[in-house]
């Protein structure tokens, strides 16, 4: 049986995927039109492409109905309980650089790292009679950071987009969001805490441990790649 | 696994040994809202409790405990003094590989009564040891008030106190800020150049020049945060020997008589905790006139703390050596403040896991 590959069905991500598999010699674009979601494979054997929205391959990957997969490392440690465990990742693959991030209101002089944000989500609390609201998609990841930091008096509020404006519209006090550049962050007042982000993340190729997939085509396509030997 | 109708009937017995001590059997609802839960134990819960949605009632978690229903019950209409025993399922999230059960049995025991904590502590050990007889378990015993009460005693500022409350639950972070404030850890990067940058600065034209006032936090907050903050510089490290004296009491292990007598000692020199200690002592003799056996009680200074953070005085358990609590329980008087709009009533109980029961007896 071929290889099923995921990778990501529109917009840049598609093109740097594309380009990264086409300098080590595998050619992969869209089968016919433009709207097409199916795609062909050229300089590698039994490959299948499949194009998917980024966020659903993570979880395709963990389920085994797909071999290998492009996507983000913040993807998969969100979305993927014991990630570790059900994907492994091949090549971290240089682009779609982003980091996962807490930011604050720039006029929030007295607050630059994690302590000054337990010790603002006390008195948040005691003032208004709710905790502190961080807007974010990524609650698990952060909801881990904050545990391991030792903050307390916050709450996490789903915030699927537009994250950065829940601020200013009073539906949360923070934000954690990724930010490749911070210009949106800028635009919309904000800052970033100092320290290390919650994750950096990249666009990485991974395999599924849960897939049956055929280990010689495997083997042959991690050689092509030039990923060195794996074992599978 | 132990057998479910094992467990079941495990679970009976402690239950009506419980009625039988003069407890009203109570029901509460699987489905919880969540805001009350939520806002009692912050976001962790949402990782531990199973999370549902209700297109009307909205966010809506699986039991995780019975504490909170029960408390709110009583806060709501209950007679005073009060004794409840509860038999039913709690749900729990756990990591992959722990091999802990997801939903498991839970009996328990629980009293609201103003007339003598000491003795109300020690009527639920006494019952609590009883429903455990011959289980070849070992007791261990701790008070979260004396750490409360030595916090409350620390020589610093008021802040820096309540920052330390704050934190009693959270071992390591608790033990960061002591450091801190001890002048025994740098203070947090950033923060001696920000204060330095306040000196002589009008602190209004600071923050609104640093950009737009967006959200929910004014700029007023932040002014007061910063005032704070220039204070904070001001106040001196707590002296080492009261430092000293919250290590040892943390530190404390060993049998619960001699545990009294250092509680005693420490008090000596560190005032603070007297009457705290006292009242140890009071619990230890209402213990022994319900035929305890406080020779054989373990104390450990710092039990309890790294549990849900409601228990602030007395609290206990019952474990095979190294293994998870069979039973576990403790006081609970500033919950019932917080759910109780106004009013507070003492409270102190516990819960026995029958399906470990099962195991231990196995």
């Amino acid at each position: 049986m071929s290889l099923k590959l995921a990778v990501p069905s529109k917009g840049r991500l598609m093109e740097d995927t594309f380009a990264w598999f086409g300098a080590r010699g595998v050619g992969l674009s869209r089968a016919g039109s433009e709207r097409e979601y199916a795609g062909a494979v050229t300089g590698a054997e039994g490959v299948e492409l499949i194009l998917m929205s980024a966020g659903e391959i993570p979880r395709e990957l963990a389920a085994g109905r797909i071999d290998l997969g492009v996507t983000g490392t913040d993807l998969v440690r969100e979305k993927i309980p014991l990630w570790a465990d059900k994907v492994d990742p091949l090549a971290e693959m240089g682009f779609g650089h982003a980091n996962l991030i807490l930011a604050v209101p720039q006029f929030w002089v007295d607050v630059s790292n994690l302590d000054d944000l337990d010790a603002v989500a006390a008195a948040f609390r005691a003032r208004h009679g709710f905790r502190l609201r961080i807007a974010t998609k990524y609650h698990r990841l952060v909801r881990e950071h904050l545990t391991r930091a030792g903050v307390a008096d916050y709450q996490l509020v789903d915030s699927q987009g537009a994250t950065e404006g829940t601020i200013k519209n009073a539906t949360a006090e923070a934000v954690a969001d990724i930010t490749s550049t911070g210009a949106t962050l800028e635009a919309n007042h904000l800052k970033i805490l100092d320290g290390e982000p919650i994750l950096r993340s990249q666009a990485t190729l991974f395999a599924s441990k849960t897939s049956q997939a055929d280990v010689a085509l495997m083997s042959a396509l991690c050689a092509t790649l030039g990923l060195g030997d794996k074992n599978f | 696994m132990a057998d479910k109708a094992l467990i079941r009937a495990e679970a009976e017995r402690a239950f009506a040994l419980f009625q039988a001590a003069g407890a009203q059997a109570v029901e509460t609802d699987l489905l919880q809202p969540s805001e009350v839960l939520l806002d009692l134990y912050g976001e962790d819960i949402r990782a531990r409790a199973y999370v549902t949605s209700d297109a009307v009632r909205g966010e809506q978690m699986l039991r995780p405990d019975f504490t909170v229903p029960i408390v709110q019950a009583h806060m709501a209409d209950g007679a005073e003094p009060a004794r409840y025993t509860y038999m039913g399922e709690v749900f729990r999230q756990q990591d992959a590989g722990t091999g802990r059960p997801r939903e498991y049995l839970q009996v328990g025991y629980e009293v609201f009564d103003r007339a003598s904590p000491a003795d109300a502590d020690a009527e639920v050990f006494a019952l609590f040891a009883e429903a455990l007889k011959g289980r070849e378990l070992h007791a261990s015993i701790g008070d979260i008030g004396v750490l409360i009460a030595a916090v409350r005693g620390l020589t610093t500022s008021e802040p820096r106190r309540a920052a330390l409350l704050r934190h009693i639950w959270r071992p390591t972070r608790f033990r960061a800020l002591l450091d801190r404030f001890a002048g025994r850890a740098p203070m947090p990067h950033g923060r001696e150049a920000l204060v330095a940058a306040l000196a002589g600065q009008d602190v209004a034209a600071l923050v609104s020049g640093a950009g737009p006032e967006i959200g929910l936090r004014s700029a007023d907050e932040v002014e007061a945060r910063l005032a704070s903050l220039r204070e904070d510089t001001e106040v001196a490290p707590i002296p080492s020997t009261e430092i000293d004296a919250v290590s040892a009491i943390l530190n404390l292990l060993g049998g619960a008589d001699q545990a009294a007598g250092q509680l005693a000692e420490i008090a000596v020199g560190f005032p603070a905790i007297k009457a705290a200690a006292q009242g140890f002592v009071r619990r230890l003799h209402a213990l022994a006139a319900r035929g305890v056996d406080v020779e054989t009680l373990s104390y450990e200074g710092s039990y309890g703390r790294t549990s849900m953070e409601y228990y602030d005085g007395f609290v206990f358990g019952f474990a095979r050596d190294g293994a998870a609590p069979v039973a576990s329980g403790g006081r609970y008087d500033a919950l019932t403040r917080m759910l109780g709009q106004g009013r507070e009533i003492p409270a102190v109980g516990g819960v026995i896991r029958p399906a470990l029961l099962q195991q231990e007896g196995a």
